[in-house]
């Protein structure tokens, strides 16, 4: 089979992959290396479906020795299969990223053989890239579940990035549908890896000569809607990875149609509209201060899809409001809803200058038919009575406007 | 007083000289010296002078300074120059207030430049050529600002190990493997033509598209299609969107999803037959309380075939398809397109009434997945039969029945793609939902959406024929 056959394949079964984040870190090329990582990551392309190409992400082969039945590469799918030779990989990754292609490479790979095995072959494409090549461009690399601490280890010191994915939201629906993976294995790859993240930082603090060890940290993702597990089940998951592992990022995947399916899967995509809402959840989790109780108390276990998170927690509590923009605390002004962390860190500074106005609120792009009936400013009080059942109408975004939105630009910038 | 400037270097000598004699922003017209405009003003020669103590300015100004330079809006030189006598003039914090007006402009023009200097980053498409044994990787890229030697720095810490040069048209750039040397623009007639790896590329492009989330509105807002001239992958586009719901249909179809309306067909297939067989359809719960079935009505061998949602009370009563006020609007709208209602064949995805309350009232109850997967067998032989040119599914209850629940009306509204039912297949809003939206502006824009998109299938269809 020859290497473009492959790369249908093989970037064909990578696809259900969610991340595409190249930031984190720095990296600078030798005079005779090749690339940089410089902090933003920059999305070269965008494909039809919104989402951006950035890195090149392929598997290096879809033989895999599991069977879980949400995914495409299971051994019981009738899918075609391909391998690459971690030569391959590596001088098409070359030859991507002289002409401008991508920023750098996202490997994951089926499991054949065993983890360590698995794992091996990620690491040699990673080390020839870095130590043949004079490679700096980004990797991300799968952590495989399972696999040898010293190979974690190695795997982390070639990489950008690592990533082991939970896969579904609880260890029950695991049992279900993947029975070969737990909670508890990879748990312990994503402790080794946040161990080690740790210890390198640490030790580079004392010497930055120190060896860096995924200086971007590690990420997961979880497959939404591929069993009725609620909302509240899935951001306490994400919030518990957070706080034990230090995780990056979480991911989240609306389950996509996949040929040929289990019947204990749904026969339908759940809407994106649920996975953007879990994205927004996720960012109030991390950056404004919020808890998952809060966000999806136990009457509403699942987030609401026509309205944003923040703006349903708001509704629920409106004798939080409204809030003077002049002299509330940062966390009040980060629970107003329109108003995103950038806009409030601007307006704290902005006030210590001048008393803010509508005006200013405008020139800062907030949404002012939104955040209105929550706020007070120099020349605005709130007319609509915060118990007026009319508010949600008011406050609503149109119901076409919601679907525009994608989880990928949601993942991206998660301003609320 | 009318000063020139050429870049930020003599913009700050000016500047300088200006602010030293006390030159107020209102009283200074700052003019490109490349365009040298023939006025009847005598242009002042700029004053110069050094450095001078006690006129400083944040740094955040300078940094500022730097990519407002790069835009090529000719107010951009008084712009700063108003916010630089504010800074120097009693409001050394002014920088701190991004909601002032002057502070706002500036950071208005530097965020188009970051903005720009970021999709070159990201569009420079290299491209490989050999001369003399050596390898050149040349590209051409048009930039809105004039951003090539911001952007250029990047390229060189990014590509140490490889000669490279960027020709836009303004500006080109080179990196001999020690230094960046700029020259003059170049017209794109001068750029290569193509590269080998290129088609390994566009393979990449296709496979990593997920056609079951379709989005192209997005797609454009981040990559403008000013730049897709010079982007290999961008030719793929248009192939990649037409066949995106075919696509997923193939994704989804694997599951046979059986219709128990095809324990209903009939042993001839002619529309006659089948529209008598559908009378005794008990495929679903609806025939209980629905006065009868309605099936479509219209030539074989239509061009077109219309697909609504269900038949309404009116149509239940009657036992005919659209003759509703949704009939009312879909024959207005036909007619204004040129389109004959006779000529073509009218039906829906759901072929009984549904409805809730009580006799009274018969309130419409849209149908749900169960009762167009279980109706959906008379569809697909209405469509064997009628054999149209083009489908048209009005709402996304139709649109759902060929491409299952997935697809998105306002993701697709009007995109004409090729299906194995029908050559051209399109989707677009259900007529009712013209007239029940309540707010009358959007009311107004979706049934202007909605004309556009049927003269689009009279269009097809007549481009078709010729």
């Amino acid at each position: 089979m020859d290497v473009r056959k492959k790369l249908e394949i093989l970037a064909d079964a990578a696809k259900y992959d969610a991340s595409c984040s190249s930031s984190g870190g720095k990296r600078k090329a030798s005079k005779e290396g090749l690339g940089s990582v410089e902090g933003m990551g920059i999305c070269h392309s965008y494909t039809p479906d919104g989402r951006c190409v950035s890195l090149l992400k392929i598997l290096l082969t879809n033989f895999c020795i599991y069977d879980c039945q949400y995914c495409i590469n299971r051994i019981s799918s009738d899918t075609a299969r391909a391998r690459f030779t971690p030569a391959e990989v590596v001088q098409l990754t070359l030859d991507f990223y002289k002409r401008n292609y991508i920023e750098g490479l996202f490997l994951s790979s089926g499991v054949i053989k065993s983890p360590d095995y698995t794992m091996e072959q990620l690491i040699e494409v990673a080390r020839t890239l870095r130590e043949v090549h004079g490679f700096q461009g980004y990797i991300h690399l799968k952590a495989v579940p399972g696999a040898s601490k010293e190979l974690i280890d190695e795997a982390g010191r070639h990489a950008d990035r690592l990533s082991a994915n939970i896969e579904l939201p609880t260890e029950g629906d695991l049992k279900k549908l993947a029975p070969e993976k737990s909670f508890a294995v990879t748990g312990e790859t994503m402790k080794e890896i946040s161990t080690r993240v740790e210890q390198a930082k640490a030790e580079r603090e004392e010497s930055p000569k120190a060896p860096k060890f995924a200086p971007a940290g590690q990420s997961t993702q979880m497959i939404v809607g591929a069993t009725p597990t609620p909302d509240a089940a899935i951001l306490d998951t994400a919030s518990r990875l957070y706080t034990r592992f230090k995780l990056k990022r979480v991911y989240y995947s609306a389950y996509s149609p996949i040929p040929l399916v289990d019947a204990r899967l749904p026969a339908k995509s759940p809407p994106l509209v649920r996975e953007h809402r879990l994205y927004q959840a996720d960012w109030l989790l991390r950056f404004y201060g919020f808890r998952v109780d809060e966000l999806a108390p136990p009457e509403h276990p699942d987030l609401s899809l026509e309205l944003d998170p923040k703006l349903a927690w708001a509704l629920r509590r409106r004798e939080s409001f409204p809030v003077d923009v002049n002299r509330a605390p940062r966390e009040s002004l980060l629970r107003v809803p329109g108003m995103g962390v950038r806009t409030v860190d601007r307006l704290l500074r902005i006030r210590r200058w001048h008393r803010i106005t509508l005006a200013d609120l405008a020139r800062l792009r907030v949404p002012l038919t939104r955040v209105k009936p929550f706020i007070v400013t120099a020349d605005h009080r709130p007319t609509l009575l915060l118990d007026s059942s009319r508010l949600v109408e008011k406050v609503k975004p149109a119901p076409t406007q919601l679907s525009l939105f994608t989880a990928a630009q949601e993942a991206r910038s998660g301003e609320l | 007083m009318r000063v020139e400037v050429a870049d930020l270097t003599s913009f700050r000598e000016a500047a300088r000289g200006l602010l030293v004699r006390g030159v107020s922003p209102d009283q200074v017209l700052f003019s490109e010296e490349r365009e040298r405009q023939s006025s009847l003003l005598t242009v002042d020669a700029p004053p110069r002078s050094a450095p001078v103590a006690g006129l400083s300015v944040p740094p955040a100004f300078l940094d500022l300074a730097e990519r407002v330079a790069c835009h090529r809006a000719p107010e951009r030189w008084g712009s700063l120059y108003r916010v630089l006598w504010r800074l120097t003039h009693g409001e050394r914090k002014l920088l701190e207030v991004v909601s002032d007006e002057d502070v706002y402009r500036l950071h208005t023009l530097a965020k188009a430049v970051q903005r720009d200097a970021h999709k070159m980053k990201a569009f420079v498409r290299f491209r490989k050529v050999e001369r003399e044994g050596e390898e050149y990787f040349i590209a051409w890229h048009r930039p809105d600002h004039l951003i090539v030697r911001h952007v250029a720095p990047f390229f060189a810490r990014r590509f140490p190990s490889m000669r490279w040069s960027i020709l836009t048209p303004d500006a080109s750039v080179s990196w001999d493997l020690e230094k960046l040397s700029y020259g003059p623009g170049v017209p794109r007639s001068e750029a290569p033509e193509g590269d080998a790896l290129e088609e390994m590329w566009s393979t990449y492009y296709a496979s990593t598209f997920n056609p079951a989330r379709l989005n192209v509105r997005a797609m454009r807002a981040e990559m403008p299609q000013k730049h897709w001239a010079t982007l290999p992958e961008a030719r793929l586009i248009p192939e990649l969107v037409r066949g995106a719901p075919e696509r997923t249909a193939r994704m989804v179809r694997p599951r046979i999803e059986v219709s128990d309306a095809s324990l209903y067909l009939p042993e001839h297939r002619d529309l006659a037959s089948l529209a008598r067989a559908a009378q005794g359809c008990k495929a679903c719960p609806l025939h209980e309380r629905a006065t009868r079935t309605v099936f479509g009505e219209g030539p074989v061998g239509a061009r077109v075939m219309l697909v609504g949602e269900q038949p309404g009370d009116t149509e239940d009563r009657e036992g005919r398809p659209f003759i509703g006020p949704a009939g009312q609007l879909l024959d207005d709208v036909l007619a204004q397109v040129g389109l004959n209602r006779q000529e073509l064949y009218v039906t829906n995805a759901v072929k009984h009434f549904g409805w809730m309350g009580d006799e009274k009232q018969r309130l419409h109850a849209k149908p749900g997945r169960r009762e167009v997967l279980a109706c959906k067998a008379w569809l697909e032989a209405e469509v064997a039969q009628v054999k149209p040119r083009m489908i048209v599914c009005l709402g996304a209850t139709a649109a759902q029945s060929f491409l299952g629940p997935g697809f998105r009306i306002n993701l697709s509204r009007g995109q004409v793609f090729e299906t194995p039912w029908a050559p051209a297949w399109m989707a677009t809003f259900h007529p009712s939902a013209l007239l029940r939206m309540p707010d009358e502006r959007a009311r107004a824009q979706a049934r202007s959406h909605f004309e556009a998109d049927l003269r689009k299938v009279a269009e097809t269809v007549r481009a078709a024929m010729e």
